[in-house]
């Protein structure tokens, strides 16, 4: 018997200005399936399910639920079609508890009977293989639990179609097996799953059939079982990719700066830091693992001088002589005319290190403007090094006075990682530098740390991504809760073993 | 599937934003806006009871034809370029100086102390030049204290800014009411007129004053776009943290860019006591810090844009003080005129950045072709 749709899309466009976010999309999402919607980050795919989910409306195209059309105009008419998503930023109320958020919004006559909800709640979490309680407050919650409480916020209110944007970006390989077993119920249960993603791993693990996005456009939807994730690579980037990371042996490595019992207190007085202790060597990369806020943050700024250390020491042991330099109590001028660099993309890219609305000139003087000259700006040498970077990282953009906001974010990024590494530094601090790439240009920054590795500089890599971490560095340092858990091998460490290590303190490793 | 019906129908009216607007066509946008001003307002003086031609001719005659008017209107213009000018470096930094008529007033205060007390003391540049230096100190600590609150506690500089202009208003009525008060005023609560040596002098007809403004605007523009200065404002507008990552004393710059805005603001006060009312009084500020306020966003900062708007609407303000007399207009009826061509102005500037598409229009088809994406935000190319 052919299977029925439980949604289908024809020929959906949505445009933002002269962005083409979907063009003529056709996709079909079938009862009681799991559908990977899979593309590079900019492919349109949260647009399109927005699309269902009555945030957008599109320009054109038609929607069918159960084979009949439809207009949705509000995330109220996605409700009563029995579609729910889960957004990639959780809605929640801190102050309230589970239970709370998710009846919030909810129009039922008569009484608040919170003994009723609660049991509908614990039942729903049975059946599926949830692990909540509903009076727990949210902001008493892990990031994993806040995510259950968001699927279950869906089901509550009757969803038969579940669309999850990147659902694991926030949680450990342990949490993802979890909440995949619980999709797997669900689907047993007769309900359409569409998780949007562009991590292949899990694309092969949970889908019944992965559809393709490239740039706005349909490519072409695929049974999983008949494809592999070269084959999708493929797809998603529109010609053949190697996927391999090149890792070199670490030639000679020198200790270059060296982190003792690093302790940092947050504006509440809130250890933020504990007791870190760490050497980065010249020639090598080290990566830094860890759930989202572990202190990825607060480390980068504390070595950068930008966040105030309370305890411990940081030493930078010099490249032309044997000088040793603390770093505790500098300005971030003082340490970064050492040599040593900090290139932290946070989550809008711009935010840190770079001026949306000046063009590549005008931030390249970021951190050089004071130089020179007395009242007035010398805009020759930024010019100069604006040209130099654009030629040689291939950075698209009309000119270098074309506001770097008006970049896509692998041009964007390449500006930044490009004027930190023309400083040349000694000790290269890189943030999420390929945070929401695409493929390619991910590779062409992996590149340049290992350029600079090769140089003998002392690369401090800061990822999400547990894959690119074990296949990029040398040596992995994982935190939790802003300790260090441990420092692993990362040619031998498994994917497992530093997943635990980023949810428990383990004993071997962390060296006082 | 009950609800179904009311489901079907898409949205009535929808936003859309534009880009690449040509600028040609921005500029027709506007210009319509101030024809459909001018017609509304027509309507508007018809149910008055006369005829609109005849009072737009008289706005502009009133405003523009003749010399004298001229140089009323240019007087008009002066504090308003002036304050437009102070509060824009302010405005690039994203710190919403709403308090230029405070800064402006308290410039104004400092100015006319020594106008009072010092006249028979110093030569007349001198006291001139002390009277300018005081009303420009005055004004910088007054733009100070919002910013050095801000800068340390983060506390909301618009609230701050606004509730320092009633406390300079409250000043100045203290000091006209009691100490400041003119003993010859026959029990008037008002300030004596300066003596000749405190007020400014002419060139052209019109005040110094307007020279001043002038090279004001090409130094703004100068310090805006090329000193190290205006880098540092520009960045800090654009993101704190970016300018933290930068290694830039952010507290700093904000205390200084508003000690800056406050001090252009403060000696606006000054050229409108010494140049223009030669007296202080509750007016001396007269709304002018929140007009420029207008004058500043409509200029989106740009010095030399600001002279253009701030003629306009001096323009504006000394025409509808013309038909007010001519044709026994009330001034609130001429305020709402000019306000009519103000809303329009502004309100054309959604049109300029958004379309509307409304149901079932031909305008749901896309209107690019794919080739122009290529080049646009959030894609991820290479």
């Amino acid at each position: 018997m052919q299977p029925v749709n439980a949604v289908e899309l024809r020929n959906v466009t949505k445009t933002f200005g002269s962005v083409v976010a979907n063009n003529n999309v056709s996709l079909e999402i079938r009862k009681g399936e799991i559908l990977s919607l899979l593309g590079e980050n900019g492919s349109g795919k949260t647009t399109l399910m927005n699309m269902l989910a009555g945030i957008y409306f599109p320009d054109s195209g038609q929607i069918l639920v159960d084979g009949e059309e439809v207009a949705i105009r509000s995330p109220k008419d996605s409700f009563d079609l029995k579609i729910g998503m889960i957004h990639q930023h959780f809605k929640l109320v801190d102050v309230f508890t589970a239970a709370e958020n998710i009846v919030l919004g909810l129009k039922e006559k008569g009484k608040f009977d919170r003994k009723a909800i609660s049991q509908q709640i614990r039942d729903i979490s049975a059946k599926y293989g949830f692990d909540l309680d509903p009076d727990r407050k949210i902001y008493d919650m892990a990031v994993s639990e806040k995510q259950t409480v968001e699927i279950i916020k869906v089901l509550y209110r009757g969803a038969d179609i579940l669309i999850l944007d990147e659902p694991t970006a926030v949680l450990t390989p342990q949490e993802t097996e979890k909440l995949f077993s619980v999709l797997r119920n669900m689907k047993a249960d007769g309900k359409s799953i569409v998780i949007i993603t562009h991590k292949l791993n899990e694309v092969m693990a949970i889908s019944d059939r992965v559809a393709v996005l490239r740039k706005g456009e349909y490519i072409a939807t695929v049974e999983t079982k008949d494809t592999n994730p070269q084959a999708l690579t493929d797809m998603m980037v529109g010609r053949a990719v190697t996927l391999n990371i090149d890792r070199p042996l670490p030639e000679d490595p020198k200790d270059r700066l060296e982190v003792k019992g690093l302790t940092c207190l947050d504006d509440q007085g809130v250890k933020v830091l504990s007791n870190v202790s760490f050497t980065a060597r010249g020639g090598e990369i080290l990566g830094v693992a860890g759930i989202a806020g572990s202190g990825q943050r607060e480390l980068c700024e504390a070595i950068a001088g930008l966040y105030p250390v309370s305890q411990g020491e940081i030493l930078y042991h010099s490249r032309v002589d044997d000088e040793i330099d603390s770093l505790v109590g500098k300005s971030p001028m003082e340490i970064r005319d050492l040599g040593i660099s900090l290139a932290f993309v946070p989550e809008d890219r711009l935010g840190m290190g770079l001026v949306g609305s000046m063009g590549m000139t005008g931030n390249m003087m970021l951190k050089s403007y004071d130089k020179g000259g007395h009242f007035f700006t010398d805009t020759k040498p930024p010019k100069t090094l604006a040209q130099e970077i654009k030629d040689k990282l291939e950075v698209v953009t009309p000119s270098i006075n074309t506001p770097v906001r008006k970049l896509s974010g692998g041009n964007v990024q390449k500006v930044l990682v490009g004027r930190e590494i023309a400083s040349a530094p000694a000790v290269l601090m890189a943030a999420y530098p390929v945070r929401g790439l695409d493929i390619n240009s991910s590779y062409t920054i992996y590149r340049l740390l290992n350029e600079q590795k090769a140089k003998g500089v002392a690369v401090i890599y800061v990822g999400e991504d547990l894959d690119v971490l074990l296949e990029l560095c040398d040596r992995i340092l994982v935190l939790c809760g802003g300790q260090v858990s441990g420092i692993a091998d990362g040619r031998t460490v498994t994917k497992e073993e530093v997943g635990l290590m980023m949810t428990h303190i383990g004993e071997e490793g962390s060296h006082d | 599937m009950t609800e179904k019906h009311h489901i079907q129908k898409e949205p009535l009216v929808r936003m859309a934003k534009r880009e690449g607007l040509s600028q040609g066509k921005k500029w027709a946008i506007r210009l319509g806006a101030i024809v459909l001003a001018l017609a509304v307002g027509s309507l508007f003086i018809a149910v008055l009871g006369h005829n609109p031609i005849a009072v737009y001719r008289d706005i502009l005659s009133g405003s523009l034809g003749g010399a004298s008017a001229r140089r009323a209107t240019i007087r008009v213009a002066i504090p308003l370029l002036g304050a437009a000018l102070a509060i824009a470096p302010a405005f690039k930094m994203k710190f919403w100086n709403i308090g230029a008529e405070g800064q402006i007033m308290m410039g104004g205060i400092a100015a006319t102390y020594f106008a009072l007390f010092w006249y028979d003391k110093l030569p007349k540049p001198a006291l001139l030049l002390v009277m300018a230096v005081a009303s420009i100190v005055a004004g910088g600590i007054w733009g100070l204290i919002p910013a050095f609150f801000k800068a340390r506690w983060g506390t909301n500089e618009t609230l701050f800014t606004l509730m320092l202009n009633y406390i300079a208003l409250g000043i100045e009525s203290y000091l006209q009411n009691g100490p400041w008060k003119d003993p010859k005023g026959t029990g008037f609560p008002i300030i004596a007129m300066f003596d000749q040596n405190a007020r400014l002098p002419k060139v052209f007809g019109v005040h110094i004053g307007w020279i001043i403004v002038l090279a004001l605007t090409i130094g703004m523009f100068v310090y805006m776009k090329y000193s190290k200065h205006g880098y540092e404002i520009a960045v800090v507008g654009e993101s704190q943290r970016t300018a933290r990552y930068a290694g830039m004393n952010v507290a700093k710059i904000i205390m200084r860019t508003m000690a800056l805005s406050g001090a252009i603001a403060g000696l606006m006060g000054f050229l409108v006591v010494s140049g223009a009312d030669y007296t202080l009084n509750t007016g001396t500020s007269g709304g002018v810090g929140f007009t420029a306020i207008i004058v500043a966003w409509l200029a989106q900062l740009n010095p030399f844009a600001m002279v253009l708007i701030a003629g306009l609407l001096a323009v504006l303000t000394k025409g509808s003080n013309t038909i007010q007399t001519n044709f026994k207009i009330p001034a609130s009826a001429a305020d709402v005129l000019s306000s009519i061509i103000l809303f329009f102005m502004l309100g054309c500037e959604f049109f300029i950045n958004y379309r509307l598409i409304f149901r079932g229009s031909k305008h749901n088809q896309v209107p690019t072709t794919a080739g122009t994406q290529e080049k646009k935000e959030g894609e991820d190319h290479e």
